[in-house]
């Protein structure tokens, strides 16, 4: 039996409708990127939507107790990550959506109440050290 | 006052909590089809149960999905299962398991870039499922390796009829794995890691 085969998509062959790779710009505007989807969760954040670049794997450290100020989601959540938590972890603890949830941080490291810690991604030259130190590490396991 | 303890709060078990020290995080992406086993191979080398973290779509329908004809606004919940790999007392290794379409992967910031690579996961009783992830990883430039997850009712290809049926150039390294193995599973990470360390290696030279 042979499988099926792959045939490469062409580019001027693309007769099937767009996808939405490059969704509409939102209609808000700010400082979105191109490749945000629209409509994203905002209700929880009373911010102007502004938001910090946070990754699924930004950690996220909270850097006091809460204050009376903060909103029950964000008294959760400071209490959540006395040690330090990936926003993708907070977005499942708190059953957040990951817009909502990057919302909520946003907040609190504008307060300066959470410190974030920004993920290692992937450059045009690996560091190798680093695919070396995922290797030791993955052989422990 | 009594207070109620942290177990009224959803949130890690205390084994669970990363060293203080975690000072930055990386990721690996595992896509698939539906039922391919990427949550069964995030789950069997994650050091915490499997997390989901959720994201909802809210768009036109414009014939992307089955739904042909239906222009309404739909809202779609779209998860993510992921788990973690303690690597150093500094660094953690994060997996994601996502859908192959590539709609879905705009509802996480730089889900594909920030990673350092990717397993494309497959069956071979539906091979042309994973046809187009792999195309769009490739006009990514997001370097994968193809872990062939072997069912018992699956049909057996030898490796080089798989690779010449994906069409894929002969470094990318194509593995067979039983996704529920931990040691399998592993496998397939370091396979990926030794292949990007080859591309890392390869392009210090040049």
């Amino acid at each position: 039996m042979t499988p099926p085969q792959r045939k490469r998509r062409q580019p001027d062959q693309d007769h099937l409708p767009p996808l939405p790779s490059v969704p509409p710009a939102p209609e808000h505007g700010g400082e979105e990127g191109d490749n945000k989807n629209p409509e994203r969760l905002y209700v929880i954040s009373g911010s102007d939507g502004a938001r910090a670049e946070l990754d699924l794997v930004t950690l996220i450290v909270a850097r006091a107790d809460p204050p009376p100020s903060v909103t029950p989601e964000q008294t959760v959540l400071l209490r959540l990550c006395t040690a330090p938590l990936s926003v993708a972890e907070l977005s499942a603890y708190l059953n957040l959506p990951f817009s909502a949830m990057t919302a909520l941080i946003t907040e609190l490291i504008t307060a300066e109440l959470v410190q974030a810690r920004a993920p290692i991604v992937r450059q045009a030259l690996p560091d190798r050290s680093l695919l070396e130190a995922v290797m030791h590490g993955l052989q422990k396991l | 006052m009594d207070f109620k303890s942290s177990d009224t709060i959803p949130g890690p078990r205390t084994e669970d909590h990363l060293p203080h020290t975690a000072q930055a995080a990386v990721k690996i992406v595992i896509v698939g089809g539906f039922g391919v086993g990427k949550t069964t191979m995030v789950g069997s080398v994650s050091e915490i149960r499997p997390l989901t973290t959720e994201e909802t779509m809210t768009q036109a329908g414009i014939g992307v999905d089955d739904n042909y004809g239906s222009e309404s606004k739909t809202a779609t919940t779209v998860a993510m299962d992921f788990g973690r790999i303690s690597i150093t007392d500094q660094l953690v290794l994060y997996l994601f398991g996502t859908p192959g379409q590539e709609r879905f992967w705009f509802l996480w910031n730089g889900l594909f870039e920030g990673a350092l690579g990717a397993v494309v996961l497959i069956d071979t009783r539906r091979l042309e499922v994973s046809f187009d992830v792999m195309g769009r990883l490739e006009e990514r430039g997001v370097p994968f390796v193809v872990a062939v997850n072997s069912f018992p009712d699956g049909p057996r290809y030898p490796i080089e009829e798989l690779r010449t049926a994906l069409d894929l150039s002969p470094e990318i390294p194509i593995i067979e794995c039983d996704a529920r193995r931990r040691a399998s599973s592993r496998d397939v990470l370091m396979t990926l890691m030794r292949f990007l360390h080859s591309l890392a290696m390869s392009g210090a030279l040049t």
